[in-house]
């Protein structure tokens, strides 16, 4: 293998090995940082070595064992970890005397436990949510400090610093480790599912980042949904995240027109639609749905998605369905932007008439006042009721409120043709 | 990105594959590993070949050939569909499958829409786009 190709093949292994290589760690040395540091040194090892000896049969344990050497090495020298570090020593030698087949078991039985309790980790409620979306996608998505600033269209330093920031915060205020217990696991977990959310956002809306790190922040996060989902495997919201994630990528191919510009729902081909992902989402949505719980905001939207996902076209759409889980989500997130999806629905299912009754008290939202889409909306139901007059006063008011010009031009000819 | 991973069993006969229990269950551990990384995505079997058919088309006209095929050592035996960042990682775990012998793994990338040229895109759109209304994209 040329040295080129070994590269590759360890920042492959990398890739699949570098979570669980990491939350090891973190369970063995109690310190995020050092955690990074080790198997960091540990891939610096595998870079010089492999090479010529070859990648090893198990290049995981392989990695774990070298990582294992470096701490016991760095903890004799006392330079981190002042108390513990002589009952730390000697613990990580214990596991390193244990011989081949019981060493891999050690490793092997908890590896589980790791990746969730690093996952747990780069959450952690005491970080902001920026800082835990960098530590994520840099600890468990393996993504470089330049890949994630271009995701996010920040620069590199300012990735680093976060990070960095992020490592020491957890440090200095001793972070525990552990994996939640049961009565603090549904806000730790509803963590978790944020970073993953707001990542498969970044990726999935055309608002920012450069076009081709997008797909990979889109697929990271549905990775790490899925990662998860097999690690809790009784909680609804978890599979709820998983369906809405494999059902909105199943549209990816279908948002875009051949110039790039986003394409709607309604106007997209529906036989661009990912059929194997729909598969996925739909058997997700089915295994949250069979968990008893109260239902969550992202089986809910799961729930929507899934209803477009089984139309064969916009008009066979279950729009009364979808108006009923727009309700329910309207009472758990109290949001006016669902609350006007919600007035779509119900006008689609019962007519102009009803939805306009939804949108009318919506009008003094502040949150709402300079939002481009509730006057299109409006100026949209009151063309189909025949208020001319003032559906052309709406659609005038959302061509001045809207920041895009294609959609400009399109608002300001329907208002031309509100005559 | 997505490959599919082809195994080529490469059975002597068709009839001399029993399934054997060790095999299978180091094939689920690796399936579930697959599972648990996040990657997997699909994953089937295939019969003999006793039970498929072959159907040319030369010259206009549509032939069907019942199984079995004759070249039993270069036969499909199943395939997985896995979700990868790169190549390199997609062949670590092609690497990984846990067999021996005469078997043989196929990786190749799966085609996504947008790897076909503008016009080859248009070329398969398959309906008419309705008017726009929804709010989501």
């Amino acid at each position: 293998m040329s040295d080129a190709a070994t590269h590759s093949a360890i920042e492959a292994v990398w890739r699949i090995e570098s979570a669980r290589l990491i939350g090891g760690l973190v369970r063995i040395v109690g310190d995020l940082g050092l955690a990074e540091d080790l198997a960091q040194d540990a891939l610096v090892d595998a870079l010089r070595r492999w090479p010529e000896s070859g990648v090893p049969e198990k290049p995981g344990a392989w990695l774990m064992a070298a990582a294992k050497f470096r701490a016991i090495d760095l903890l004799r020298r006392g330079r981190r970890l002042e108390q513990r570090q002589e009952e730390l020593a000697r613990a990580i030698g214990a596991e390193l005397a244990l011989a081949g087949a019981e060493f891999d078991a050690v490793i092997s039985e908890s590896i589980e436990d790791d990746v969730l309790r690093l996952m747990f980790a780069c959450c952690h409620p005491m970080l902001a949510t920026e800082a835990r979306v960098a530590l994520t996608l840099r600890l468990l998505g393996g993504l470089t400090t330049s890949e994630i600033a271009r995701g996010f269209l920040v620069g590199e330093p300012t990735i680093a610093q976060r990070i960095v920031r992020a490592k020491r915060t957890l440090t200095q205020a001793r972070a525990e480790f552990a994996i939640p217990d049961r009565n603090e696991l549904g806000p730790r977990l509803g963590s978790v599912l944020e970073v993953i959310y707001l990542v498969f956002n970044e990726g999935y809306s055309a608002s920012a980042g450069e076009d081709w790190i997008r797909p990979t922040l889109a697929e990271e996060a549905l990775r790490l949904g899925r990662i998860l989902v097999e690690l809790v495997p009784g909680e609804q919201e978890v599979h709820g995240l998983v369906a809405l994630m494999e059902l909105q990528a199943s549209r990816f191919g279908a948002r875009t027109d051949a110039a790039g510009d986003p394409v709607l729902l309604a106007a997209q081909d529906r036989g661009r639609w990912d059929r194997l992902l729909i598969a996925r989402g739909l058997a997700a949505l089915g295994r949250a749905e069979r968990l008893a719980a109260p239902a969550g905001q992202y089986m809910l939207q799961a729930q929507i998605a899934a209803c477009h996902a089984r139309a064969a076209s916009a008009e066979q759409t279950d729009w009364q369905e979808i108006t009923e889980r727009y309700e329910a989500l309207t009472r758990i997130t109290g949001s006016p932007v669902v609350a006007l999806n919600r007035a779509v629905a119900a006008a689609m299912a019962f007519g102009p008439e009803v939805g306009l009754a939804l949108v009318e008290p919506l009008r003094g939202e502040p949150s709402l006042s300079g939002y481009y889409l509730l006057a299109s909306v409006r100026g949209d139901l009151l063309a189909r009721l025949g208020r001319t007059d003032e559906a052309r006063s709406e659609f005038e008011r959302a061509a001045r409120l809207t920041e895009n010009s294609r959609e400009r031009e399109l608002l300001t000819a329907r208002a031309t043709a509100c005559a | 990105m997505r490959f599919m991973m082809l195994i080529y069993p490469g059975l002597e006969s068709e009839g001399d594959w029993t399934p054997d229990v060790e095999a299978v269950a180091a094939m689920g551990r690796y399936n579930e590993e697959l599972t648990k990384a996040g990657v997997l995505l699909a994953l089937d079997g295939l019969h003999p070949s006793s039970e498929g058919a072959r159907i040319s088309f030369a010259d206009g006209k549509r032939v069907v050939t019942d199984g079995p095929f004759a070249e039993t050592k270069e036969l499909v035996g199943g395939y997985w569909i896995i979700q990868t960042k790169s190549k390199e990682e997609a062949l670590e775990w092609a690497k990984r499958v846990p067999i021996g012998g005469d078997v043989v793994i196929e990786l190749r990338r799966i085609f996504e829409m947008s790897d076909f040229p503008a016009e080859l895109q248009e070329a398969a759109q398959l309906s008419e786009p309705p008017p726009a209304q929804a709010l989501e994209h």
